[in-house]
């Protein structure tokens, strides 16, 4: 049923451009007027017009009878009304087509609203998924207080076997989670952000251009691999490699240690931290450049004084945007690190990850309204509150450092 | 190197006093941007103590040349010059010269001023930072005074050296980096179109600095106005399409021309 309304609904449409067109150019080109009668629109624009206008109702037309005659579930009477509208239209356009109507600003107009609406839609949503996370967690705040939660040093979310089964409502603490995720954001970035830089530094400053087009690509293979494949390097090789390593100094430590998911996870960091720093220092002008080197100045000192402060927001703001990708990332975290909570600043330990526990907490079978459940959504708000202060600090330095040095 | 005393200035063989030395001895010097050749073969050469223009019409080379005097054009990808440069008697683009030292003696002053994004004062104790200029407590704050004075600006900006360079007005950036190049106490500055973005109120002031900045440098500057090469310049040089076309007494230059080309291009016809 959907495809025939659809197709009828483009075919009205080309009717009603096709209905303005011929008529347009019926009205406006009759031999022997000179071109002071030209019209203030051509053709086109009338026909555009009837086809705007034909298919907005149409769609409006739909919208209102699917939500208030939902029941009836006819097909008939949409393709009656649909036709109704597009005749009604047809008749506008007899009326409207004529050498004085401004078709052409209405167009403007049309095409205007329509891209206005696709960025509302988008906001739309947004706001959408954020207030279900923000009903769902205050569900999950029902059955477990919110200071519990923040300040819980125990996580470990009871899983019921029968329906009935009472008693024993799991403990949902979510300090050591958030340490988990912290301490592995904190080691991945140890790696990345340093050895990104090192290599937009090189990139920007000192690779020449042939260097530069082939390194640079091959590093953006490395942002393109998936991150279930990492996900796998971390569980099955580097982890196990760090533990025989440890192993080797006499220290034994499990193979999911937040030091080997971060080796991969920083791994997984570095092209976009190289790249987006890349662009950020090869943005800075030429003419800072030549001044230094002018004034003899070496390229390293160059960089150090003059380019790294430069660049610095954006630096800082590509270094933000890797910490909210660590802490967002699933895949590696999934795999390679436990999904046990454990309390700890120990590198070598096993810890969990706020999205290792929310894919925990939904894989399988779940009721919808258990705390079990409800939890995953607390976590997801937070998730969410930390990115957004990430980028709400972010975006108060660059604004900060542009106050200051480029009015 | 570049610190011993210039060979020629000893030399039995030269007769005339030691200020009348020129400052610059250019042979032969060509330049490359790939394999494209933009400068064919210059001979000139350029007196100390006082300023030298190069004028001609865009792309005719005379920025290419500039900066072969401070090397600048070691920092294009795929750019070469070939030839003999001397400065005081030594060449400057052989293996034994350190361009960074090279340019700690040879300023510049670009197109378009271009503070660093840091304080006034950071911008002119930007060189001597660099080059380990200040000895002593207190010393580096009497380099940046002594070079804004110099540069005609301190009084402007005496007040307010912890804000930012780029706070200042185009003409006292300017004045700014050409205070930042003076720090490091050079023998040569460099001007590449120094006016081009000032309008004629700091232009006059510029010009103005400059004649008081050629009694102890050697200044090359680089123009599109001929009336300021006329106003500013000893001495003229006139490039078209990469090469040194003509080259004297400013004064001969504008009134009596020898080369029909020189002739066109100052009287409008060409450029």
């Amino acid at each position: 049923m959907p495809m025939l309304l659809g197709g009828v609904y483009l075919f009205l449409i080309v009717m009603a451009f096709v209905f303005a067109r011929t008529l347009a150019i019926m009205r406006f080109y009759v031999p022997g007027l000179g071109a002071e009668t030209r019209p203030h629109s051509v053709p086109n624009f009338h026909a555009y017009f009837a086809a705007w206008t034909a298919g907005f109702f149409m769609l409006l037309m739909l919208a209102l009878y699917r939500l208030f005659f939902a029941a009836v579930g006819s097909v008939t009477i949409p393709l009656i009304l649909m036709a109704l509208i597009t005749a009604l239209t047809c008749l506008m356009s007899f009326k409207l087509t004529q050498r004085e109507f401004k078709a052409r600003d209405y167009v403007e107009g049309f095409v205007q609203f329509a891209l206005f609406l696709c960025s509302g839609v988008v906001i739309l949503i947004t706001f959408g998924i954020i207030l279900s996370l923000l009903f769902e967690s205050l569900r999950f705040f029902e059955k477990i207080p919110l200071t519990d939660f923040l300040t819980g040093l125990e996580w470990s979310p009871q899983i019921p076997i029968r329906e009935d089964q009472i008693g024993e409502a799991g403990s949902f603490g979510v300090v050591p989670v958030l340490l988990g995720t912290g301490l592995i954001t904190v080691f991945a970035m140890l790696i990345a952000v340093p050895i990104g830089l090192f290599i937009a530094i090189y990139l920007s400053e000192y690779a020449g251009r042939r260097r530069r087009r082939v390194i640079k690509p091959v590093i953006e293979i490395l942002a393109g691999i998936p991150s279930v494949v990492y996900g796998f390097f971390a569980l099955l090789t580097i982890g196990p490699m760090v533990q025989t390593g440890m192993a080797a100094l006499g220290f034994d430590i499990t193979a999911q240690s937040v030091v080997a998911v971060s080796i991969v996870m920083g791994v997984m960091i570095i092209p976009y931290i190289s790249s987006l720093s890349d662009d950020v220092m090869s943005g800075v002008p030429q003419i800072l450049r030549d001044g230094s080197y002018a004034l003899g100045a070496t390229p390293s000192e160059t960089v150090k004084k003059i380019i790294l402060p430069a660049a610095f927001p954006g630096l800082m703001a590509a270094s933000l945007l890797g910490v909210s990708r660590a802490l967002g990332e699933t895949m590696i975290v999934a795999l390679a690190a436990s999904k046990a909570a454990n309390l700890t600043f120990n590198p070598f330990e096993a810890v969990t990850t706020v999205t290792v526990q929310i894919v925990t907490l939904l894989t399988g079978d779940q009721e919808l309204d258990s705390a079990k459940t409800l939890a995953a959504y607390a976590l997801g708000l937070i998730l969410f509150i930390l990115t957004l202060l990430l980028n709400i600090i972010a975006i108060s330095i660059v604004r900060g450092y542009n106050a200051k040095f480029h009015r | 190197m570049i610190d011993q005393p210039a060979p020629l200035a000893t030399s039995p063989f030269n007769t005339s006093s030691p200020a009348r030395l020129p400052k610059f001895r250019c042979r032969n010097v060509q330049a490359y941007y790939g394999k494209t050749r933009v400068l064919h073969g210059i001979d000139v050469d350029i007196p100390d103590q006082s300023v030298t223009a190069l004028i001609g019409p865009s792309g005719c080379g005379k920025s290419t040349f500039l900066r072969v005097f401070n090397r600048m054009n070691d920092t294009i990808p795929n750019a070469r010059v070939t030839g003999h440069v001397e400065m005081d008697g030594i060449d400057i683009y052989s293996d034994q010269i350190d361009p960074t030292v090279l340019r700690a003696r040879v300023g510049m002053v670009f197109q378009k001023p271009n503070p660093f994004p840091k304080s006034i004062y950071d911008n002119v104790a930007y060189g001597p930072r660099i080059h380990g200029l200040a000895d002593y407590a207190g010393e580096l704050d009497d380099i940046v005074e002594h070079s804004l004075r110099r540069a005609a600006l301190w009084d402007e900006v005496k007040d307010r050296l912890g804000e930012p360079g780029t706070s200042l007005s185009n003409g006292q950036q300017q004045r700014l980096v050409i205070a930042r190049a003076i720090a490091i106490r050079p023998e040569v500055i460099l001007m590449d179109e120094p006016a081009s973005s000032l309008d004629p109120i700091a232009t006059a002031r510029l010009e103005q600095l400059i004649d008081e900045l050629k009694q102890n440098y050697c200044i090359l500057i680089v123009t599109h106005s001929m009336a300021q090469a006329a106003r500013v310049s000893e001495h003229t040089g006139f490039f078209y399409q990469g090469a040194l076309v003509e080259y004297g007494e400013t004064n001969q230059i504008f009134t009596n021309p020898v080369d029909q080309r020189t002739q066109d291009y100052i009287t409008g016809r060409t450029g």
